[in-house]
């Protein structure tokens, strides 16, 4: 066991849980933004609010949300210790500033980390804490005609407090009643301040990952020159272009559509 | 190329030992030929400041052709110079133009303490060194030459890590002020080659130890390190290391880890 201690006690142990919770929190991404295209679909919030349905009451999924909490967590400790050790290793500075040829986002990690840190406490408590703790989001109520596979969304009001979900069928038309987390997601970006914020964090997110992803292969110790060219590719395209993307055209989306209301 | 003698003036950090903190004092440099490397510029300075009965600057040097890793020097924002791949005694003044400013400060980093103006105590990588980085070699009979067989591009590798002249310009360069690029590269040269196989799971732990004990930062894969590394010892080396130090304390035999009995 002090074995282990003294692993991550060491600087490369404590890359190697940077590196490892990283990694995770980047596969994160794929699974939500793959999610969340789901409000890109124009039904009235139906497949989204089925789908936040789904998330939050399914045990699995419970116990992954809760993992990831706590890698966020970990992820963000292990940086303050390490930054704090690694300020503590050039106590004097140099008068003239490095002009030694380096990215701008591998020597930004640690501003771009803070930006995505007090992004993750205000979007979480905006949608995950007031979608799981709060009672102040309406319900709808989804009717699909089974034979048409027409739907029509309506208010619905529940007659007890503690009312989660319900899906039943009568006479050929399904009937789900669920949370309406699409209204919310729909209020708060109505928001311009609140879109440009989200904007700016998922710039963030692109610049964080252009440097992250790769450098945690490299921690790893995983990096050849069969595979440095494909861990690039996806590290660049994929975590810094098409995710940042896709997340920042949510918030824009919904934002023009408000103004067409 | 201009011939013409050059005007400089200078900045440069004095401090009188370890415990004072230090400051900036200009000096002009005058006359200064641009055949001249900067320590002979350096040189010129201080055969004025003892005419003038002034301490001269304290600087360390040795070799002056690229080869001991003695001179240091943080030179305008980038260790060793502007140029790429040299030491500061390879570094020549034509580099410069006639009326610059030129900031010289020493390599900052806790585990390189000022010893006087320029010069600073490189020993923690001496350390380093010596707490895994060499191998055992029986005595006994002379063994035919060649007999070890070893694949060209595998020693070229290790040749390559094994040019790391241990400068410190990668510390210096560093944001982190970290020393994994020399860690590893003499964790590298010695792992890759069949020689260093017996203490090859010992070696990377005990040294990464000692590199964690002298007060070092930690890597951040920036690559300051890699771009001014005189010898172009490459970031590589420290993905080896890590790859290396992970093997060992998480899959390896526990006797393997006892080196220096210290655990």
């Amino acid at each position: 066991m002090s074995e282990f201690k003294q692993t991550f006690n060491s600087s490369l142990g404590k890359k190697l849980i940077m590196a490892l919770t990283g990694l995770f929190l980047c596969t994160f991404l794929i699974v939500h933004v793959g999610g969340n295209l789901l409000l890109f679909k124009h039904d009235d919030g139906f497949a989204f609010n089925s789908y936040a349905n789904f998330l939050t009451h399914f045990p699995p999924i419970e116990v992954i949300a809760y993992l990831l909490y706590f890698f966020i967590i970990l992820h963000s400790v292990y940086a303050l210790v390490l930054t704090i050790k690694n300020r503590r290793a050039r106590p004097v500075g140099y008068a003239v500033t490095t002009k030694s040829p380096t990215s701008w986002s591998s020597k930004n990690m640690g501003l771009l980390g803070s930006i995505l840190l007090l992004f993750i406490v205000i979007h979480m408590g905006d949608f995950w804490f007031t979608y799981k703790y709060k009672d102040i989001l309406p319900f709808k109520e989804y009717r699909t005609n089974l034979a048409t596979n027409q739907t029509t969304a309506s208010e619905y009001k529940p007659e007890v407090p503690t009312f989660e979900r319900s899906i039943s069928t009568e006479n050929n038309v399904e009937i789900v009643r669920v949370k309406d987390l699409h209204s919310r997601i729909q209020w708060s970006f109505s928001h311009l301040w609140y879109v440009v914020f989200y904007v700016i964090a998922m710039v963030a997110v692109s610049f964080h990952l252009l440097h992250g992803f790769q450098s945690a292969f490299k921690t790893l110790g995983w990096v050849h020159k069969k595979y440095d060219g494909i861990v690039s590719f996806i590290g660049t395209w994929l975590f810094a272009v098409i995710i940042p993307l896709l997340f920042a055209l949510m918030p824009i989306i919904y934002y023009f559509q408000s103004l067409n209301k | 190329m201009s011939h013409e003698n050059m005007n400089l003036t200078l900045k440069v950090w004095r401090q009188k030992n370890t415990q004072t903190s230090g400051k900036f004092v200009t000096y002009k440099a005058e006359g200064i030929s641009p055949d001249m490397s900067f320590l002979e510029m350096l040189d010129v300075v201080n055969e004025s400041l003892i005419k003038k009965q002034e301490d001269p600057i304290h600087f360390d040097h040795d070799c002056r052709e690229g080869i001991c890793g003695s001179c240091s020097l943080y030179i305008n924002g980038r260790p060793h110079g502007p140029k790429r791949a040299i030491t500061t005694c390879q570094l020549h003044m034509r580099s410069f133009n006639d009326g610059e400013t030129v900031t010289i400060e020493p390599w900052r980093s806790t585990a390189f303490p000022v010893i006087k103006d320029l010069a600073t105590d490189r020993s923690a990588f001496d350390r380093i060194q010596q707490a895994g980085g060499f191998i055992s070699v029986n005595t006994g009979g002379v063994p035919d030459a060649n007999s070890t067989p070893i694949p060209k591009v595998v020693a070229d590798e290790a040749f390559n890590s094994a040019t790391c002249i241990g400068c410190g310009a990668c510390v210096a360069a560093c944001k982190n002020a970290s020393a994994m690029l020399f860690t590893s590269a003499k964790i590298t040269q010695l792992g890759l080659l069949p020689q260093g196989q017996p203490e090859r799971w010992s070696r990377v732990q005990a040294m990464v130890r000692q590199m964690d004990e002298e007060g070092f930062g930690n890597c951040t894969n920036t690559g300051a390190c890699e771009a001014e590394c005189p010898k172009e010892i490459t970031l590589m080396n420290i993905s080896r290391m890590n790859n290396d130090f992970f093997s060992a304390k998480l899959f390896r035999e526990e006797h393997t880890h006892d080196h220096s009995g210290n655990g």
